[in-house]
């Protein structure tokens, strides 16, 4: 059996506000195998992008990672590093983020600099982590940066690559912006890619080609890639396995196929319902979840779902069901299907 | 104009580009060049389209929010006179105002943190003559309620509310004037999943109850099959195609709406598919391409189609397509 590339083992991500405590991630466990494409989805607060920040220390003050574990395999030695230990600001995490767990942001208009061009942008990256390109961790230099540059442009299919890299990202369209912004992610050959909503700025013809595009790279190079959305269409189309996440737990996790056709957890079931497709019935009312989603200072007790749950029981407002096996391969917080809580 | 409530006919809006010191007029920025439609009372037009296609700026032209540059939009009043909102002049948009209305697509930036619901809510009927204090409050009581709200709420500031809540609130003000017609703008794009289907739902009832017309501008063809009768697409500043909605669906007669169908990812991991993705981007409506705008992306173009600018035509009752092989292909 392969060994996970990343484990995520029960963290817990919070910041301390005025107002009081906000947990955002409250204690979240998934692994991600190598070459895998893992979705992760859920609404607005679920905590699915804290997680992500969490995972290569980006968390902002006064965010803090209070608990748990995520471990990650380097690319050279067999050990693992717990990323939720490494400084920050650390020699190793440098080293690590961007060269080996690479992010392709939901904004690209933010992400880039408007001062620099993009090519000036992604050869930066390249010279900083230059050893993955060259044997023997010789210095680039910047002629072949630009070089390798023009090679990703062509890559990731930006037509005219060598013209384009002296373009400043204001002057591209919205696909070739975030074009340019995957090319900037996979300059340093990451083993691990973690895409934040990508596609959601943009439009869906452009969305159909990036996804595309996506989807050919991660065969291409065998990149793990963590898909970050709120749209259960792109997760469908993009990924292998899933983990729905509410209010900054799993709710549930599985093969792709399992989650859509044999959902167990009740906050799943709700989410597939809701959607209008383009073959249902039109006009008529969708299926909603009751209620909204809970203020952030003000988490319900028990399984964080029991307020809009319509199979909710006693049990759920007391105690916290924790992630178990339901079937062959997928797992479920929810009280329905096992009766083992957390421990309080 | 017969028993329409909306006629719009070749609408058109351009921005001028201006340059230097002078900021002399180089061109223009054909925004919407082109639209036809007619909205018949109680029914729900859904305006798709890409961004930029210039699907916001035709609903502020009806809006008269912006002026249009030309084209007629035909208006029948309650009182049944028949207006064109295109070149009416500004004094006497006011009584129309109160029968056309607005839902944002920004539930957050659209009410005025400042105001309680209140008085945000209570505005137009405010302007609109409604002197009386207490008479607005039971007014916005019945309308907040109308929208699935607590009347108690009026006299809480909107950062108080979810996304979901401030979308109500918005569609209570919307409603506020007994409006006829309501153009509703992404609605429910800046929602979550699970409230924008609450959402819908709303408006859907609120439709029946009502009586209302919707212009629905969106870019999910989704939302937009779901609320719709009708659909019209729009594709640089021009609308390319309008039918049912059911019809649209089931035979596209423009090659763009069948690629923006085929674009749409499906909730269901069993139907992937990588074919059929439109190639290129959608090109500048300040210098599109010669003959049928759509035609450097289309897989079906020929030399008329570069040459020729195709003209909307109906090609099936009610089924309208600006593309030269329209009714002779499958798209």
């Amino acid at each position: 059996m392969t060994e996970p590339l990343l484990s995520v083992r029960d963290l817990r991500v919070s910041f301390q506000m005025d107002e009081g405590l906000v947990r955002a991630v409250d204690g979240t466990s998934f692994d991600i195998m190598p070459g895998q494409v893992l979705g992760v989805v859920g609404e607005s607060g679920c905590g699915k992008s804290v997680t992500m920040r969490a995972i290569l220390q980006l968390v902002e003050k006064p965010g803090r990672i209070t608990d748990g574990t995520i471990c990650f395999r380097r690319r050279n030695g067999a050990d693992t590093v717990d990323l939720a230990r490494l400084p920050p600001r650390g020699a190793e995490m440098r080293d690590i983020r961007g060269a080996e767990i690479a992010l392709i942001p939901q904004e690209p208009m933010a992400a880039f600099s408007p001062v620099h061009t993009v090519g000036d942008q992604i050869a930066e990256a390249i010279l900083l982590h230059g050893h993955r390109w060259k044997e023997g961790g010789r210095k680039l230099r910047r002629a072949e940066a630009r070089d390798i540059t023009v090679g990703l442009f062509r890559d990731v299919g930006i037509s005219m690559p060598e013209q384009r890299i002296d373009a400043y990202s204001w002057q591209l369209s919205g696909g070739l912006r975030q074009r340019a912004m995957i090319a900037m992610a996979l300059s340093c050959k990451p083993r691990l890619l973690i895409a934040d909503e990508p596609t959601t700025a943009i439009d869906v013809t452009t969305q159909a080609q990036v996804l595309a595009l996506l989807r050919d790279l991660q065969a291409r190079y065998d990149t793990a890639i963590i898909f970050i959305t709120h749209d259960l269409g792109v997760i469908a189309q993009m990924a292998s396995y899933v983990v729905v996440m509410y209010l900054g737990r799993v709710m549930e996790e599985g093969p792709v196929d399992e989650i859509f056709h044999a959902p167990k957890h009740p906050y799943t079931k709700a989410l597939l319902r809701s959607i209008p497709s383009l073959y249902g019935e039109t006009r008529v009312a969708l299926p909603v979840i009751a209620g909204a989603l809970p203020h952030p200072f003000n988490r319900p007790p028990g399984c964080p779902f029991h307020p809009r749950c319509p199979d909710a029981m006693a049990r759920c407002s007391a105690a916290v069901p924790s992630l178990q096996p339901v079937a062959a391969n997928q797992l479920a917080s929810c009280f329905l299907h096992h009766d083992v809580a957390e421990p309080a | 104009m017969t028993d329409s409530l909306l006629e719009v006919r070749g609408l058109q809006k351009f921005f001028p580009i201006t340059r230097g010191f002078f900021q002399s007029v180089v061109g223009h920025v054909r925004a919407v060049d082109g639209v036809d439609f007619t909205l018949k009372e109680g029914e729900t037009l859904g305006l798709v389209g890409e961004s930029g296609c210039g699907k916001t700026t035709a609903s502020r032209c009806i809006l008269r929010a912006i002026d249009p540059t030309g084209g007629q939009i035909l208006y029948r009043m309650r009182s049944g006179k028949v207006v064109d909102l295109a070149t009416l002049p500004q004094g006497e948009l006011l009584p129309l105002r109160a029968e056309i209305q607005m839902i944002f697509q920004d539930p957050f930036g659209s009410l005025n943190p400042r105001m309680t619901l209140l008085d945000n809510v209570g505005e137009p009927l405010l302007v609109n003559g409604m002197k009386n204090r207490r008479e607005r409050a039971d007014r916005v009581a019945e309308l907040l309620r109308l929208v699935g709200l607590r009347p108690e709420f009026m006299h809480r500031f909107p950062h108080a509310f979810s996304g979901g809540q401030r979308q109500r609130i918005g569609i209570a003000r919307a409603l506020a004037t007994n409006p006829r017609l309501v153009v509703a703008d992404e609605p429910v794009s800046a929602l979550d999943v699970s409230i924008q289907a609450q959402v819908l739902n709303l408006l859907l009832e609120l439709q029946q109850r009502l009586k209302l017309t919707f212009l629905f501008v969106a870019h999910d063809l989704s939302v937009v099959r779901h609320i719709s009768d009708r659909i019209a697409v729009m594709y640089v500043g021009q609308l390319v195609e309008l039918a049912p909605t059911a019809e649209i669906f089931r035979q596209p007669q423009h090659p763009y709406t069948a690629a923006l169908m085929r674009a749409v990812p499906i909730a269901d991991p069993r139907v992937r598919k990588d074919d059929g993705i439109l190639g290129g981007e959608v090109p500048s409506p300040a210098a599109p391409p010669s003959g049928c705008y759509f035609h450097p992306r289309c897989r079906h173009a020929t030399a008329r189609c570069r040459a020729e600018a195709p003209e909307l035509r109906e090609v099936a009752p009610g089924h309208f397509s600006r593309c030269h092989f329209a009714g002779e292909m499958t798209f």
